[in-house]
């Protein structure tokens, strides 16, 4: 019965609703613009808050990433006496730099500035609200946008840590990530992401560098800063002769599996938004790697004859690194074809080169990060198309080719560009860094305390008790 | 036949056996062990609380030789293990009956 009265009414209203709107013709017109305009509003209020959605998500994944994906990923491959060590070096980056990026490094990096750094318009995160940037994500609070570009700045000087593991004084780390978070970071972010930077492709940039996520921002500037840091602070005690195997492979096999999660966060996530160029970015990122583990592990087992499994992790990284920068402007297959070369060339990387040079890049932050994000960056000019991403566009707003396979050769020069300066600003910044560290706090701990570990003499904890049981 | 056991810094693990490779030594057992001799202790701290941990970690290090390069043996741990500080670790000798490879019931000195 109910059912039948409600119907009722339904086809009342039907049959009458016309007539009394054809009796008040003004007053309909107003209400129909008013209830477009409402409607309008409901559709991007929708949106935003799906986009919002997303990109929440896709800062915890990011956060995730470092604690406790990469602690995990280099506390296992340390040797015991330093796991804690290492793995708070990554942890103190989350509070660090939050800080750092709260007082002055976002708006270095974001704010209105020139072609190489932003200003000071935003310090202390004034004008970063709920409101909108429309220039960087027009459909998330600019504060969802700064709160996810931090997870960037954060992880970023963590990822150098692999190479002076193991040997570098805490309170020295501490000194040199602020630095290098304000003189090599924010610069670089600027320059490539920010609002009139240098290398910006779609804020017009002079040079337009594609780096969807951070291959030259991220990878090429932490990992030469890593093999800077590795030639200045020299080798670890012991170094090549002494065995330094990792002392947990799984802790490392654990974190290496939160990474690949956490990627999606940081490569789909660099949509800035939940449609379809996050999706595109998500399939990239995911196929890169995959091909990455098969590319490291074929290498490995035809020169070694045994697939390893810190290989089959390493190999995932390196194609994770690799396909950062590409990952918005690539098609799944180009995706595997990234991945694949990433991955056999990072293992030449780490296995022979950094063998034949003798260099100490205790955890390979060289190998794989300098050396797959520069591979990266130099590939995503070679495989970007606009039928994933037009970021290129003409006057009328038509899409014009991105890379040197839809057309685009110049576009490889332009990579070359971002590549060389970010090498150029991460060697240069970081020997200044490292002069001024030295000078002051010093970089290395005595040899003693060197073998006795980072875990007792920086911290005064040990990561595993020794208890006598009864 | 004498049993070598020497009591060394965690460090000079690579160095010592080395050493011994050198000389000519073939077989030896290593465990991670804790304790102290004069060498005092050190403090960690757990949320605020100090503890003191007085039992170090070191290795023992173990080998049964012939006697004819028993000597020469010990000269060699000490010259690696020594970094002339307290903490550096003790040798001790003690006479051995027999020496049995299980493989082969094979006894004495040619068992080792």
């Amino acid at each position: 019965m109910p059912s039948r009265l409600v119907l009722g009414f339904i086809l009342a209203f039907l049959l009458l609703g016309p007539t009394l709107l054809a009796q008040s013709p003004p007053a309909a017109a107003s209400s129909d613009s008013a209830r477009v305009a409402k409607l309008e509003q409901a559709t991007a209020e929708a949106k935003g808050s799906a986009d919002n959605a997303w990109m929440l998500t896709s800062s915890t994944l990011v956060l995730m990433m470092t604690g406790p994906g990469l602690a995990l990923f280099y506390g296992g491959l340390v040797r015991k006496k330093n796991v804690l060590g290492t793995m708070v070096q990554s942890f103190a980056m989350m509070a660090v730099i939050t800080m750092l990026w709260a007082i002055v490094s976002y708006s270095l990096a974001f704010g209105q500035g020139n072609s190489f750094i932003g200003g000071l318009h935003n310090m202390f995160l004034r004008g970063v609200g709920a409101q909108p940037d429309a220039d960087y994500a027009a459909t998330i609070p600019l504060q969802t946008f700064m709160i996810y570009q931090l997870m960037f700045a954060v992880i970023t000087p963590a990822l150098i840590t692999g190479a002076f593991a193991e040997r570098m004084k805490f309170s020295a780390m501490l000194l040199f990530m602020v630095l290098w978070s304000v003189i090599v970071y924010s610069p670089m972010a600027h320059m490539v992401w920010g609002k009139g930077g240098l290398l910006n492709a779609s804020l017009g940039g002079k040079f337009p560098c594609l780096d969807f996520a951070g291959g030259t921002v991220v990878h090429v500037t932490s990992g030469v800063s890593a093999l800077v840091c590795a030639l200045y602070l020299g080798k670890r005690v012991g170094y090549p002769k002494e065995s330094m195997t990792p002392h947990s492979v799984v802790l490392s096999f654990v974190g290496a599996c939160l990474l690949w999660v956490g990627w999606f966060g940081f490569n789909a996530g660099s949509a800035l938004g939940a449609g379809s160029l996050a999706t595109s970015a998500f399939v990239a990122t995911h196929f890169g790697a995959a091909a990455a583990v098969i590319g490291w592990s074929g290498a490995e087992w035809i020169r070694n004859g045994k697939p390893s499994a810190l290989g089959a992790i390493s190999g995932a990284v390196a194609g994770l690194v690799a396909i950062t920068p590409a990952a918005g402007f690539v098609g799944p297959m180009p995706a595997i074809g990234i991945g694949l070369i990433a991955g056999a060339f990072c293992f030449y990387m780490v296995a022979t080169v950094k063998a034949r040079f003798g260099y100490d890049d205790s955890l390979d932050a060289f190998g794989v990060h300098g050396a797959g994000g520069t591979l990266g960056a130099l590939l995503t000019g070679v495989f970007a198309t606009s039928a994933v991403n037009p970021i290129f566009k003409d006057a009328q707003g038509n899409g014009l080719p991105s890379g040197l396979i839809d057309g685009n050769a110049h576009q490889v020069l332009n990579q070359i560009v971002g590549i060389v300066i970010a090498w150029i600003l991460a060697i240069v910044g970081t020997l200044i860094i490292l002069k001024i560290v030295d000078a002051t706090v010093g970089l290395r701990v005595s040899e003693d305390d060197e073998v006795q570990g980072l875990d007792l003499t920086q911290h005064g904890e040990e990561g595993y008790s020794w208890e006598v049981t009864a | 036949m004498t049993k070598i056991e020497a009591i060394i810094q965690t460090s000079k693990l690579e160095a010592v056996k080395d050493a011994l490779h050198e000389i000519g030594v073939e077989g030896m057992t290593v465990l991670e062990v804790r304790g102290h001799g004069r060498q005092k202790g050190h403090t960690e701290f757990y949320r605020g609380r100090e503890y003191t941990v007085d039992l170090i970690p070191k290795i023992k290090l173990e080998t049964v030789l012939p006697e004819a390069i028993v000597e020469k043996a010990v000269q060699a741990i000490v010259t690696a293990a020594r970094t002339g500080k307290i903490g550096d670790g003790k040798i001790f000798l003690s006479k051995v009956d027999e020496a049995i490879r299980i493989r082969n019931d094979e006894r004495g000195e040619g068992a080792l």
